[in-house]
């Protein structure tokens, strides 16, 4: 006689109807703009008609009304890709540094790298306006200086993503193996510390991108070019390719993020099962 | 110490980039035109625009915090049967990542376009329904309007920082809970909501934080209008003198910065809180 | 005296044939379990062995597929395990981080709805009991790992439960507090006369302190007695080198006799066959002789009141003895063996392998 008892194991969270509905309001939430934002793309001049007239235009490349977008692209590519260098150029030696020798000073650098969540942009911006002053004389006017900005407002999000793998893995042991094995500092940094970090790198470096991505107000009031910047100029007068631009950029970041995202969820499971 | 120089670059770097601005714009609250030591910049906050503006990055803030934590917590409860490291988990931690970081610009498209005047829901309602939302006036470019496009932003970012405390909750104490003798009410009420209330509401003051600093959505969408105090700010800069004063900007900054640091620093509290708990 | 003190009269605990079964790896296959009141019965084995399903399943807190669990005679497999009145005591972390030691033991007596006066007065009664009394007012992260452990088994006696059921509480302390810990276990739960089961992977902390030990082995128990039975009769070879240490050897069994290395060994066990024998002698049973079974010494370990020497055979294996510490046997020394007169343990060799 078979008895599924009533002691069963005891679960956590909410029944299925109660996660059907979250799930399908939460679902429709967030779904539908990006779904009205589509749909508009599609319109054509008649009502009710849709095709997708207006992407072709967009990747035919025959007309130059699109320049600006396209510059505001290249602008912010650039940006991502120098201020990511700033991440992992000054921010992971400095942070493996302080792990190494400067234990005391975690907390100081912890603290400096949470300051910019609390200082708004519309403040730094303030600030920034005189400094920039300075750094257009030493380095033009180009927009790719902004990444000094940017390597600020990326600190949080990148210090985060490096510290806990950082906490994760014993920096200091395997860098005394390393030593205790005749390795010098750079070799016990590139060979030892940075394939162990990969994980905390990519995630920096991939967030850092989002973020530069999809940054408006420093690169707005200080006067340059972005992506962002960009957009918001061309949407008003043809709204049409703003909001296609704007749906390929959200798609990028998002594949971005969720293939690094599978990327380390596969890597986990295969350590853990060795 | 040689080792000491290595921290130079950065140090340098903060100092340039952080510290000097930081300093400029709350230290250029203080100053007059001609650069000397003035309090007349803070009095400017007493002002009824801008202290209204004041008012309604609060309302807009609190507002779209409370709402965006009690849903974002929802959600996140209801994340928790999907298994860690599943696809389900990568899918909802990528898009709200994304959708945190959501700039205001992309935001303000997506919901004039779900919303606007021409916007797809909008039409719909109209036209399936005959609901006109905007029979009083359009609403979506004042500051209520701003609280759905917020949302989008705000809920988002509460699961990203949210989830970990609630996948801190240790099966443990259910079932000691349970040979205990209480039920699952009582697991709620006595254990699961006591422990995760720090977390909640350190969460939700990130998130009335992340809401006050929000500059590029009401920028993209309010345009003309300045009724929060990110706008009045824009509106100080590009003008040389509001209202008489030079440095109004600056004082307005540090206006913002105290109320940042207020809520931060309660922030930090709790969260110490469930860090001790949690080891 | 106080109430929580008097000896009360423990409860039958008994499993019938309780099957679980996970699909793909090992439950439990048909269990048999009967305890008598206030007995203290260890569940021993290696990790996978079922051992911890078997005392979630009598919490409830594993689904029982099929069989019966019965506590004084009555049937509880369908009920909840809020209402089986146990009190269980977990590996770690089990502790409510947010509420002190003592509102911690007083939760169970909260959910009897017992008055807050009495509340406070057993829950200090129980804090005493494990020796924390002045430690009411301290969190969980403010307390080390072993006064933890005290605060649990606190907040688990204090209802005065019908079973006690304890899963691995001290496999996460230090060796030290490990000792104590497990003495003062045994004593309250003597005290008390509560029945109580107790999981554990470590033998030694098995036969410390259980009345009786049940080895356990893919979701099967495979020998219950007490310690001494399991000791000195392993039923079979996983038994007999999973609890302490052993030497296993050949020998021949002839009309009824076992002889190893051409020396008589008396028989545990009077159903052996003749034949081909895989025999299980504990180092304590091999004596140093001036004459006998020649072997050469490997190597000699001290270990404070003995020694434990291994030694090589003619034959290339090895033997592990264990003597007063008086003996110091050097390395590449040739010593000789005679085997004590205790009864051993023999399977035939053409069995399957375990």
């Amino acid at each position: 006689m078979s008895r599924a008892s009533g002691g069963e194991t005891l679960r956590f969270g909410p029944g299925p109807v109660a996660r059907s509905i979250i799930w399908t309001i939460f679902g429709l939430f967030f779904l539908i703009p990006l779904f009205s934002m589509l749909e508009f793309t599609l319109r054509t001049a008649k009502p009710g008609v849709y095709n997708f007239d207006r992407w072709a235009l967009v990747f035919s490349g025959t007309t130059t009304r699109y320049d600006r977008v396209y510059q505001g692209l290249g602008n912010s590519l650039v940006l991502a890709l120098v201020t990511v260098a700033i991440v992992l150029l000054v921010l992971l030696p400095t942070m493996v540094l302080v792990e190494l020798r400067f234990r005391r000073l975690r907390r100081l650098l912890e603290v400096i790298c949470l300051l910019p969540i609390m200082i708004p942009a519309i403040v730094m911006v303030v600030g920034l306006a005189p400094t920039y002053a300075v750094v257009t004389q030493i380095f033009g006017s180009g927009s790719w200086t902004l990444a000094f900005a940017y390597g600020i407002t990326v600190l949080p999000y990148a210090y985060r993503a490096i510290q806990s793998n950082i906490a994760a893995i014993d920096v200091v042991t395997l860098s005394e193996a390393g030593r205790s094995l005749g390795a010098g500092w750079l070799s016990v940094l590139m060979r030892i510390l940075v394939p162990n970090l990969g994980r905390g790198i990519l995630a920096a470096s991939v967030l850092s991108v989002a973020v530069v991505l999809g940054e408006f107000t420093i690169a707005s009031l200080l006067s340059r070019v972005n992506l962002q910047t960009s957009l918001l100029l061309i949407s008003q007068s043809d709204p049409f390719v703003a909001v296609i631009f704007a749906l390929l950029a959200l798609l990028f970041a998002f594949f971005l993020l969720f293939a690094v995202d599978r990327l380390v969820a596969v890597g986990r499971r295969r350590t853990a099962k060795g | 110490m040689p080792a000491l120089l290595g921290l130079t670059p950065f140090a340098f770097y903060v100092i340039i980039f952080l510290a000097v601005p930081t300093v400029i714009a709350v230290g250029s609250g203080f100053l007059d035109a001609k650069g000397d030591f003035t309090w007349s910049n803070l009095g400017g906050l007493a002002e009824p625009a801008i202290a209204g503006s004041f008012f309604g990055a609060f309302f807009l803030s609190a507002v779209t915090a409370v709402v965006g934590a009690i849903g974002g917590a929802a959600l996140c409860f209801a994340m928790l049967r999907s298994r860690a490291g599943g696809v389900t988990r990568s899918l909802v931690d990528s898009a709200s990542s994304v959708l945190a970081q959501f700039g205001g610009v992309m935001l303000a498209f997506a919901f004039i376009a779900t919303i606007g005047a021409q916007g797809l829901v909008t039409v719909l309602l109209r036209t399936q329904f005959h609901i006109n939302i905007y029979e009083n006036g359009v609403w979506l470019y004042t500051v209520p309007g701003l609280i759905l496009p917020y949302l989008y932003f705000q809920i988002p970012l509460m699961v990203i920082t949210f989830m970990p405390a609630l996948e801190g909750l240790k099966p443990q104490w259910l079932e000691a809970n349970a040979t205990l003798g209480g039920r699952r009410a009582t697991y709620w009420l006595r254990v699961g909501i006591p422990v995760l209330m720090p977390s909640f509401l350190g969460s939700l003051l990130l998130l009335f934080a992340n809401a006050f600093s929000s500059y590029a959505t009401a920028a993209a969408l309010v345009g003309q209008a300045n009724n929060i105090v990110s706008l009045q700010i824009r509106q100080a800069l590009i003008s040389e003198t509001v209202l008489g004063r030079a440095n109004l900007a600056g004082a307005m900054s540090l206006g913002m910065l105290v109320v940042m640091i207020v809520v931060m620093l309660g922030y930090s509290a709790l969260v110490s809180r469930t860090a001790r708990w949690q080891r | 005296m106080s109430a929580l003190e008097s000896p009360q009269f423990g409860s039958t605990v008994e499993l019938r044939d309780v099957v679980r079964d996970f699909g793909g790896g090992v439950g439990l296959s048909g269990i048999d379990l009967a305890a008598r009141p206030g007995e203290l019965i260890a569940l021993l084995g290696p990790s996978g062995c079922g051992k911890t399903t078997a005392l979630r399943a009598l919490a409830g807190l594993e689904r029982v597929d099929s069989g019966s669990i019965l506590i004084d005679g009555i049937d509880v497999t369908g009920e909840p395990t809020n209402r089986r009145d146990l009190g269980m005591v977990f590996q770690s972390y089990s502790l409510f981080p947010h509420l002190t030691a003592g509102q911690n033991v007083e939760f169970g007596l909260r959910m009897r709805k017992t008055p807050p006066a009495e509340r406070r007065r057993r829950a200090a009664e129980a804090l005493e009991l494990v020796g924390l009394d002045h430690h009411a007012g301290r969190y969980a992260h403010q307390l080390s790992g072993g006064q933890q452990q005290r605060v649990a088994l606190a907040r688990a006696l204090v209802t005065r439960p019908r079973v006690l059921l304890l899963d691995e509480p001290l496999s996460a302390l230090d060796a030290k507090v490990r000792v104590q810990l497990r003495d003062e276990i045994r004593r309250i739960q003597t005290e008390l006369g509560i029945t109580t089961f107790f999981v554990t992977h470590d033998q030694e902390e098995a036969l410390a302190i259980a009345d009786r030990v049940a080895v356990m082995r893919s979701g099967d128990i495979e020998q219950i007695g007490t310690p001494e039975e399991l000791y000195r009769r392993p039923s079979s070879p996983f038994v007999a080198e999973f609890v302490g240490l052993t030497n296993k050897l050949r020998g021949t069994v002839s009309r009824g006799e076992l002889t190893v290395l051409g020396q008589r060994v008396p028989l545990a066990s009077t159903t052996v066959r003749d034949g081909a024998v895989e025999v299980y002698l504990r180092p304590e049973d091999v004596l140093l002789a001036p004459t006998g079974i020649p072997a050469t010494v490997v190597s000699t370990s001290f270990l404070g009141a003995l020694r434990r020497t291994k030694l090589r055979l003619d034959d290339g294996s090895e033997l592990a003895i264990q003597h007063a510490a008086r003996e110091t046997p050097e390395p590449g020394a040739l010593l000789h063996l005679e085997f004590a007169a205790t009864p051993a343990t023999a399977t035939p060799i053409d069995v399957a392998p375990e």
